[in-house]
C-alpha cells in the first residue's frame, strides 16, 4: 500500500542487523518496535525479530533513518 | 567529523562553501547539535506546554470548510496527546484520482454514495400497540427492497406491516431495523464537495479510512482523516507517527504559536515506540516507566507503592525523578557520566606476579 503518510519500510539482512546492533551497542529489546501485523508490513515477508529499516522524510534533516524490531502482535 | 553522516541538505550547502566559511559553518553546526545527556524530553515538554497556556481554551470553531465543526486549540491538542480512540469530530479529506479530480459530477455522485443512510432516515416507523404491529412507511427504493425481503411480500407498496406476539419483541425489532444500514459507508454522517485549487475535494464529517480507501476513483495516496487511531489501524505505526506530528503542528500553527517541530517529533516518536499508539500520561508512557519511584511520584501514588511491595519490585535509580526523591545528583548533563576505575592500582600486584611466573 502506498500512502503519503507511510514511509519506506525495508527488512535488514542478518549481517546488516548485526552490524547495526553492534554500532549502537544495543540489544533487540532496546530499539523501537513494530507489530508483525502492522499494515505497512503487509506485502513484506517478515519474521518476529527482524529489523525494519524505515526511511523517513524528515522536515528537519531531509531524510532520516529509523529502525524498528518486529514483535509478535 | 564524518561528513557522510550529515543530512543531505546540509551536505549540499557545505559543498558550495570554501575555506574559512566552510570551517565556520561546520563549527556552528556542531554547536547546534544536541549533546549527549541533554534533557530533551523535559525541554520538549516545556516548549509545548508554555505556548499551550496561551491557547484559547474553548475553540470549537468551524475550521477550513464552512459547515464542519472541528475541535481546535487546547481541546484538540489534548485529544492528540491522549491518543483518544474516537475524536469528538472526525473529518476526512477525500481526494479524487488523476482521472476524476476535475469532474464535478463524479465527485458529487461519489459523495452521495458515501453518506451513511440508516433505515430510520428514510422510513417512518411506528408501533401499533393495540394490534401488535410495526408499521413502516417508506418511499425509498433500497429500503423497500430490504423490507420486502424481510416481510416476504411481493407487492410493490409503500407500507409494510410486521406482526409479532409480544410488544417487547416488536420493540427489539424496531431498534434493530432503525440501525440497519441501507447504503453509504459506516460512520460518515455528512458530506460536502468543495473546489480546492482546481480540483474537487470531498470533505466528510465522521470518518472511515479503511472503507474509503477501497473505493474506486479515490486517490489512495493523499486521502486522509484526522482520526489518528484509524490511520494507525489502516496504515500502520509509522503513518500514525506522521499523523500525530501533522495534526499537532496544525493545531499549534492555527493558534499562531511557533513551536519547533523537533519537540513534537520527539513526543510522536515516544508515543509510537512500542508499535502501537500510546497516550502520554498514566495510562501510557508515564505509566509504563520502569522505576517505581518515578511512577509513584507522578500519579496514583498508593497503587504503585502497594504493588511494588506486593511483587517485590526493584528500583535501579536510573532516572531523574527517583534520584531527586532520594537526594542524589540526577543522571542528566554532566551527571550522566559515572565514575569508572581502571584496573591499574588493584591488579598491578597480580600482573607483576604473573609476569614473574
Amino acid at each position: 500500500m502506498r500512502h503519503r503518510l507511510v514511509p519506506r519500510h525495508e527488512v535488514l539482512s542478518k549481517e546488516e542487523a548485526e552490524k547495526l546492533l553492534k554500532f549502537y551497542n544495543v540489544t533487540k529489546n532496546e530499539i523501537p518496535r513494530i507489530k508483525k501485523t502492522d499494515p505497512a508490513l503487509k506485502d513484506m515477508d517478515v519474521k518476529v525479530g527482524d529489523i525494519i529499516k524505515i526511511t523517513r522524510e524528515s522536515p528537519t534533516s531531509g531524510v532520516a533513518i529509523y529502525y524498528r524490531v518486529v514483535i509478535e502482535g | 567529523m564524518n561528513l557522510d553522516e550529515l543530512p543531505k541538505s546540509i551536505r549540499e550547502r557545505l559543498n558550495e562553501m570554501k575555506g574559512s566559511e566552510r570551517k565556520r559553518f561546520i563549527e556552528n553546526y556542531k554547536k547546534a547539535l544536541v549533546v549527549p545527556g541533554e534533557a530533551v524530553g523535559t525541554v520538549a515538554a516545556q516548549s509545548i506546554g508554555e505556548p499551550g497556556t496561551q491557547m484559547t481554551l474553548r475553540t470549537f470553531h468551524y475550521a477550513g470548510v464552512a459547515e464542519l465543526s472541528v475541535p481546535l486549540g487546547l481541546p484538540r491538542l489534548i485529544e492528540i496527546i491522549d491518543a483518544k480512540k474516537t475524536p469528538t469530530n472526525s473529518i476526512m479529506t477525500i481526494f479524487l484520482n488523476e482521472k476524476h479530480k476535475k469532474d464535478k459530477e463524479y465527485a458529487e455522485k461519489l459523495a452521495s454514495r458515501l453518506q451513511e443512510r440508516l433505515l430510520s432516515d428514510v422510513c417512518d416507523m411506528r408501533i401499533d400497540v393495540q394490534n401488535r404491529e410495526l408499521i413502516i412507511e417508506t418511499r425509498d427504493k433500497d429500503a423497500k427492497k430490504i423490507l420486502k425481503k424481510l416481510t416476504g411480500s411481493e407487492e410493490n407498496k409503500e407500507k409494510f406491516i410486521i406482526k409479532k406476539e409480544s410488544l417487547s419483541e416488536l420493540k427489539k425489532m424496531k431498534n434493530k431495523l432503525e440501525k440497519k444500514k441501507i447504503r453509504g459507508i459506516k460512520g460518515i454522517k455528512r458530506v460536502f464537495v468543495r473546489k480546492n485549487n482546481d480540483e474537487y475535494v470531498i470533505y466528510t464529517e465522521g470518518s472511515n479510512l479503511k472503507s474509503v480507501l477501497n473505493l474506486e476513483g479515490v486517490d489512495k495516496f493523499r486521502t486522509t482523516t484526522n482520526d489518528i487511531f484509524q490511520i494507525y489501524e489502516t496504515l500502520g505505526i509509522e503513518a500514525a507517527r506522521n499523523a500525530i506530528i501533522e495534526e499537532a503542528k496544525k493545531v499549534l500553527d492555527e493558534q499562531g504559536l511557533d513551536v519547533d517541530i523537533r519537540h513534537i517529533m520527539l513526543v510522536a516518536d515516544q508515543m509510537t515506540v512500542t508499535g502501537e499508539v500510546q497516550a502520554v500520561g498514566r495510562t501510557g508512557i508515564s505509566g509504563a516507566k520502569e522505576s517505581v519511584l518515578a511512577r509513584a511520584a507522578f500519579e496514583e501514588t498508593e497503587k504503585h507503592i502497594l504493588n511494588a511491595a506486593i511483587y517485590g519490585e526493584v528500583d535501579n535509580l536510573d532516572g531523574v525523578a527517583e534520584n531527586i526523591i532520594i537526594g542524589q545528583p540526577i543522571p542528566l548533563g554532566t551527571g550522566t557520566v559515572e565514575l569508572a576505575i581502571k584496573e591499574f592500582p588493584f591488579n598491578l600486584e597480580r600482573r607483576k606476579s604473573r609476569k614473574k611466573k
